[in-house]
């Protein structure tokens, strides 16, 4: 650390980038994040609950919340699948697959959204059918759930990957040759092993499919009290000019992302201490 | 340390998860994917050609792309800033800062949309100050770039924190003994040593931007030809029931994305081998 002060740079200039460094944060970051609360709350803390307490909001809270218990399990359920196969294994194409994953990142929101049109929609390949049979994808909650599972598709996957791959398979071979069945290794040896990283994952995901909008915007239809979402209801609400409501629901999703960020930095911390600890235990286990 | 071979394949599960995965994988990704080239392969190329080069397309590009590169390159500038101060110096509230940075990625577009909107406008909080010099930020296309900035701002700054944190003191130490000033030391040591990351970094925010909608579309105004981003021209168009036209220019953003993925890839790449070299 003394070397580093060394041949560090003068007092004036670590100041000045420190302050523009802050200043930007600040201005850029601090500045929209406070005023969400402070316009949610311009008209006064009962303009405020009425707004939440409004049946259209209830709705949207319950139908975002929804999606995410739904969508969440496929892609958990996935990115353990994949950071095994990938993680454990060598395979021809894992590259390709590696690359195919993160794809969904790479895709336009909006883009995402059309996909399930074509599919679905009225026009799309299997829309007669469905109709045939009564039964909406686009337009309705299905199709919602399928643009977010295809957003938040990577997030779990992207987290397990590299952190599978940096702890080796050692104990998951020690574990199956001393007689554990695949079910044993992977609830006492994996899951411990990749909790933390797990739900990291979880959590980006889970922020991600609660605050989607422009892929669940494309296939919902706006139909109030039945396909809004919350981020939905805030473009709703503020293209009516009700600047209170809208901010208001959108207080709830800064709340949200402020939760996330909170959770992110606690599992980061744990992450960090778990690799500390796993550092400074390892040699003495080597030479048991 | 690698025993990879088939005949070491202790563990179970390969064909389990690997068929899940790709299950999965073909079900969400790869056949909706599909669908838009099968229909994109109804049309015939001077068909497709003909929407996707329209004026009011060319213009859509433009506008989406200008503002991603302007948004990137304030991103790159002052991310490099932001990550040097958050990894070099010491100060008071440093962890919060540190976990502010990922707020865009938490955030939803949306509400950064109404909210930038609101502090941006003529009477918002900062279009406030702006407007007496005539600079005027929400409903332009400069609102764009301020909306592509802030959901793309934690991409330059994380890629380089940890690049910045593995420079190693004495490289610099040596360059200082060597008689190089603090300044020539960073030009011509610390920044080569970055800059594949300030790419990547780059990049990634760039390819973010370009296909960012809904933070985009509450400050941008939203008028054909001066501010419509190309998302929202693929909407109108499915609103319009113009399945053909936009199912053209998502393959147009699609092509893009895939690039963009491609050139991350290779960045990457470059980064990692460049850092295996001179370890080596």
């Amino acid at each position: 650390m003394k070397a580093h002060r060394a041949n560090a740079e003068p007092r004036w200039v670590r100041l000045l980038l420190t302050g523009i460094a802050l200043g930007f944060l600040g201005l850029f970051l601090g500045l929209p994040l406070i005023a969400v609360f402070i316009e949610a709350l311009a008209a006064g803390v009962p303009a405020y609950l009425a707004a939440l307490a409004d049946s259209e909001a209830r709705h949207a809270i319950m139908l975002t919340l929804l999606i995410a218990l739904i969508v969440l399990p496929f892609n958990i359920l996935f990115g353990v699948a994949a950071a095994w196969a990938i993680a454990r294994f060598e395979f021809r194409g894992k590259s390709l697959l590696v690359t195919l994953i993160d794809l969904p990142f790479a895709v336009s929101p909006v883009v995402a959204g059309m996909l399930f049109i074509l599919l679905f929609g009225a026009r799309g390949l299997f829309g007669p059918w469905l109709s045939d049979h009564d039964f909406r994808i686009i337009f309705a909650v299905p199709g919602m759930v399928l643009a977010t599972m295809f957003i938040t598709f990577p997030f779990v996957a992207r987290e397990l990957i590299p952190l599978m791959q940096s702890q080796g398979k050692d104990e998951e071979e020690a574990a199956v040759s001393l007689g554990a069945s695949g079910w044993q290794m992977f609830w006492r040896v994996t899951l411990p092993n990749i909790k933390w990283g797990l739900l990291y994952g979880v959590i980006l995901a889970n922020a991600r499919a609660m605050g989607e909008f422009g892929a669940v915007s494309v296939v919902s239809g706006h139909i109030r009290g039945e396909t809004n979402t919350l981020p939905l209801h805030v473009e709703i609400l503020y293209n009516e000019y009700n600047a209170v409501g809208a901010f208001a629901a959108a207080s709830v999703l800064a709340l949200l992302a402020l939760v996330t960020l909170v959770a992110k930095s606690i599992v980061e911390w744990r992450m960090q201490k778990e690799t500390e600890m796993l550092e400074a235990s390892l040699p003495p286990e080597k030479t048991e | 340390m690698h025993m990879n071979n088939k005949s070491h394949r202790v563990l179970p599960g390969f064909g389990l998860s690997l068929g899940y995965t790709l299950v999965y994988l073909s079900l969400l990704v790869l056949i909706p994917l599909s669908a838009l080239l099968l229909k994109a392969g109804s049309l015939s190329f001077s068909e497709f050609w003909k929407i996707a080069t329209a004026p009011q397309a060319l213009s859509s590009y433009r506008v989406t792309f200008g503002s991603s590169f302007a948004a990137a390159l304030i991103n790159a500038f002052f991310g490099l800033i932001v990550a040097w101060v958050l990894v070099r110096y010491p100060f008071p509230g440093k962890r919060f800062v540190d976990a502010l940075v990922d707020l865009p990625f938490a955030l939803p577009t949306a509400v950064a949309g109404i909210t930038l909107a609101t502090i941006y406008a003529g009477n918002g909080w900062i279009g406030r100050h702006l407007e007496p010099f005539g600079i005027q930020i929400a409903y332009t296309p400069n609102g764009i770039v301020v909306a592509l900035a802030f959901i793309s701002l934690p991409f330059v700054v994380r890629t380089l924190q940890p690049v910045i944190e593995d420079i190693e003191a004495e490289v610099e130490e040596a360059a200082a003994m060597l008689g190089a000033t603090r300044w020539q030391t960073f030009a011509r040591v610390i920044f080569p040593a970055i800059f594949p990351a300030l790419l990547t970094g780059f990049t990634l925010a760039f390819s973010r931007a370009i296909g960012e909608f809904g933070s985009v579309i509450f400050i941008a105004g939203n008028m054909p030809m001066v501010s419509e981003i190309t998302p929202l021209l693929i909407i109108s168009k499915l609103e319009q029931q113009d399945v053909v036209g936009a199912t053209a220019l998502a393959v147009v953003m699609l092509v893009i994305s895939f690039i963009m993925l491609l050139t991350i890839n290779m960045l990457q790449w470059w980064a990692a081998n460049r850092h295996k070299g001179a370890r080596t």
